[in-house]
């Protein structure tokens, strides 16, 4: 057992913080977050020339090749900088799927250009009614000459109208729950049928609700055999989960720091009001709350490539349900310990406080992973 | 990064286990799985099986002993013990005075009292606190006066865990009544046997007979028996209580209560139906469970930090809180696991040889007696509310 991280990591580590602290402020995020755009493509080529948009591939397919631990780096700098361009959607997740199940010539093509910055994805997988279930798939693909027609609702999509190539969910076959029956498809969202509503999101990203009217797709439009994908969208959605929840970690690493700094300056009654006990106490829970945090982010880091599924998801399962769970506690205890400039749009601790609630509405949230950590748990028989 | 156990630690949690297989007497590791009481002479047998073994003075280098071992064959021998049901170390003698010997002690004090530590031949109690000097203990008053070779010591302490086996007590005593609290204290070794000593029985809320009184009136102790220097005694037991809180997220114990909790809440009915298979009650455990096993890489994360420096530092008080909350959780989870058998208590089944017939579920006896005898977690070595007061000084700076 080793906690410490090789040479290559703390670089990876010191790249992504210094690019975060000097270029990175917090008027800079307000800036972009209200952008036309939402994001910059100017910082989106910097982290293609710095080799971010590769880290989580694999060399074979021009990636760095990294695992858990250097997505877990990447994603908490980028929490203690709010960072806003498509990470998530593009690189782990649209990338991610794209790596898991795509033929050589997908994955050259479409790896090589986001791993260039050229190409933002996006992955409409969640339905009106699905809510955080990863199976509940109502939309269609039904055989159409050689390929295919989708048709269906996509729900708050992670920079859905910011793509420039969609990867949509549909069934091919069974039930709406069935884990077996769901294919992936590849949608240029300027395909005929394609409707996109674009919208910000309370804690400064984008979203976008989709349908899908008949959209007609090629036969090379599938991504891996129409109807087996589910195993990928799990494994995938777990590395998703990974960086959510390492976002949150530094995220609170910010709120807990701004709060404590706050805490030496503020004065009422003649002192700072870090010298009441019941707000000293409560400080420490935070941190306790963060370093319990870190601790899960590098367990969930160390299981999301592992082939033991059930191992995996549970732990997985714990690490966003002891984040959801930590998170909202420091990000309401930073705003009640600030008072009234814990309320303000103009300062920065609340906008890490909203990120901080927001993520636990995405992947599953603690009331989510609690049951499925309930459902996966070991019992004493098993355990004997 | 790599949180899988090496080869070479894997092979070490095997050979804890073939001991432990081995040498474990199955009568005591039953007595613990049942909450049994043990036996001074039960304990003492044990320790001095681990003692054969090497493996008692965990914390002690190995000139003196001990194991030294790293971390994480700490925290890996300690699961494997809490999984078997071997009795925790007793730790007043090997995890507290002896490191004060060590690190403070004169040659004369490590060459007499270190062997006798290993070979149980002495039995230690802490004597710290007093009536008047709970957290605060700086304020104690039990007053030492040097006459000639010898210390006079007058005075009260209270809360002394298993006082009434132990021969020998490490003792805080004032030595300048007119110094700053903290620098009038000295730290004094006390034979218990010596005239003027006075052990009075405690009893705790579950009816158990832990912790004493013990009253000192005119006890005479030899100046060779003070550790480091006079009025320097605040020192030592700082360094202690750090000592103290090693181990002390209990995650070995932990892991064995939860897989207890889920072994009863498997037998017992809901509706007809496992407890454990009720949503409610599952999602309790699931809670918990989570939280500990956060907690196991926090231990394992600060541990493995505090390795290169040594003592562990204020971090540790974050580990006693969570732990403690954890298990508590865990003992709380188990009571309520009972429903109403959690009433019925017959104190005498929880001796060995009681032939009565249990009433409910054999297991359920002890168990809410357990739940009262475990709310002292979160009180002794330095409370919950006095360890966030530590980190908030020590590591926030506030
Ligand atoms: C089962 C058991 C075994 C023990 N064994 C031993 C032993 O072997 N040897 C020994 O010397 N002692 C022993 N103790 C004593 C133990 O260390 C003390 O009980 C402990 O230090 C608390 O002191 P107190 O009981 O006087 O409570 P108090 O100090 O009076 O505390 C009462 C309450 O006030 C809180 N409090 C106190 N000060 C502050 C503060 N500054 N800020 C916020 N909250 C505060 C405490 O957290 C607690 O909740 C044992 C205690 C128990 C229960």
């Amino acid at each position: 057992m080793d906690f410490s991280l090789t040479d290559e990591q703390r670089m990876l580590q010191d790249t992504v913080a210094r690019l975060v602290r000097e270029q990175y402020d917090f008027e800079t995020r307000q800036k972009l977050a209200k952008s036309e755009l939402g994001f910059s493509r100017d910082f989106w080529r910097q982290y293609a020339e710095m080799g971010l948009l590769g880290v989580p591939f694999s060399e074979a397919v021009g990636g760095f090749g990294g695992g858990g631990v250097e997505l877990m780096l990447v994603m908490q700098e980028f929490g203690k900088g709010l960072v806003v361009e498509p990470y998530l959607a593009t690189v782990v997740l649209g990338g991610g799927l794209v790596e898991a199940l795509g033929s050589d010539a997908q994955k050259e093509d479409i790896l090589g250009r986001v791993i260039a910055g050229e190409l933002l994805l996006a992955f409409a997988h969640g339905e009106p009614d699905s809510r955080y279930s990863l199976s509940q798939v109502a939309t269609k693909a039904e055989r159409s000459g050689d390929g295919w027609k989708l048709t269906g609702q996509k729900a708050v999509v992670l920079n859905g109208a910011e793509a420039d190539l969609l990867i949509v969910s549909a069934r091919v076959s069974g039930n709406l729950t069935d884990t077996d029956g769901i294919g992936l498809f590849l949608v240029d969202p300027k395909a005929a049928g394609v409707k996109i509503r674009g919208c910000g999101t309370i804690d400064g990203l984008r979203v976008a609700e989709i349908s899908l009217d008949g959209v007609q797709v090629g036969a090379d439009a599938a991504l891996g055999e129409p109807g087996k994908a589910y195993a990928a969208i799990e494994r995938v959605t777990g590395r998703g989960i990974l960086a959510l929840c390492s976002e949150a970690v530094g995220a609170m690493e910010v709120v807990c720091n701004m709060t404590l700094e706050y805490l030496k300056t503020r004065k009422q009654f003649g002192q700072p009001i870090g010298k009441f006990q019941a707000l000293q106490h409560r400080m420490v829970d935070m941190f306790m709350e963060l370093e319990q945090a870190r601790s899960m982010a590098i367990l969930a880091a160390s299981v999301v490539d592992s082939d033991d599924v059930a191992e995996r998801e549970r732990t997985l399962s714990a690490a966003k349900y002891i984040i959801g769970k930590g998170g909202r506690f420091v990000a309401e205890q930073g705003i009640q310990l600030h008072g009234g400039i814990g309320m303000t749009w103009e300062y920065a601790m609340p906008h890490f406080a909203k990120r901080l609630v927001m993520i636990d509405h995405q992947l599953g949230d603690v009331d989510f992973h609690l049951d499925r950590f309930s459902a996966l748990m070991e019992t004493a028989e098993a355990a004997a | 990064m790599d949180l899988n156990y090496t080869a070479e630690e894997q092979a070490f949690r095997e050979e804890v286990r073939q001991f432990l297989r081995e040498k474990l007497p199955p009568e005591i590791a039953a007595k613990v799985k049942a909450h049994k009481r043990l036996t001074k002479e039960e304990i003492v047998r044990w320790q001095k099986i681990l003692n054969e073994r090497g493996w008692f003075a965990l914390h002690w280098p190995k000139e003196y002993g001990g194991t030294g071992w790293g971390p994480i064959k700490r925290h890996i021998f300690e699961e494997e013990m809490a999984a078997a049901g071997a009795p925790g170390i007793v730790p007043f003698g090997v995890s507290m005075v002896g490191p004060v010997i060590i690190k403070f002690g004169t040659e004369e004090q490590k060459k007499k009292y270190l062997p006798r530590i290993l070979n149980q031949e002495d039995w230690w109690c802490q004597g710290y606190s007093e009536p008047g000097a709970g957290s605060d203990l700086a304020s104690l008053k039990t007053r030492a006066v040097r006459e000639g070779d010898y210390y006079i010591v007058n005075g009260q302490k209270t809360w002394t865990t298993l006082g009434q086996h132990a021969n020998m007590m490490f003792c805080l005593v004032r030595t300048n009544p007119d110094a700053k609290p903290q620098e009038g204290i000295s730290f004094l070794l006390i034979d218990m046997k010596t005239p003027g000593i006075t052990v009075r029985p405690i009893i705790t809320l579950d009816g158990e007979h832990e912790v004493n009184e013990v009253f000192l009136d005119n006890v005479k102790v030899p100046v060779e028996n003070l550790v480091g220097e006079e009025n320097k005694g605040w020192t030592c037991a700082k360094y202690l209580l750090t000592y103290e809180r090693t181990g002390i997220a209990g995650v070995g114990m932990a892991k064995e209560g939860l897989r207890r909790l889920k072994e009863i809440a498997s037998k017992q009915l809901k509706n007809g139906r496992p407890l454990i298979e009720d949503p409610g009650f599952r999602a309790r455990i699931a809670a918990v469970e989570m939280e500990l096993m956060a907690l196991e890489v926090t231990n394992l994360r600060m541990v493995a930090a505090a390795q290169n420096g040594g003592v562990p530092g204020a971090e540790s008080s974050m580990l006693k809180v969570r732990g403690t909350e954890i298990r508590q959780e865990i003992t709380n989870l188990t009571r309520q696991a009972l429903g109403p058998y959690a009433l019925p208590y017959v104190p005498e089944a929880r001796d060995a040889g009681y032939q009565g017939e249990p009433i409910g579920p054999e297991y359920a006896n002890p168990l809410a007696a357990e739940y009262f005898n475990r709310r002292k977690i979160s009180i002794y070595g330095g409370s919950n509310e006095i360890q966030k007061n530590i980190i908030s000084k020590m590591i926030l700076g506030l």
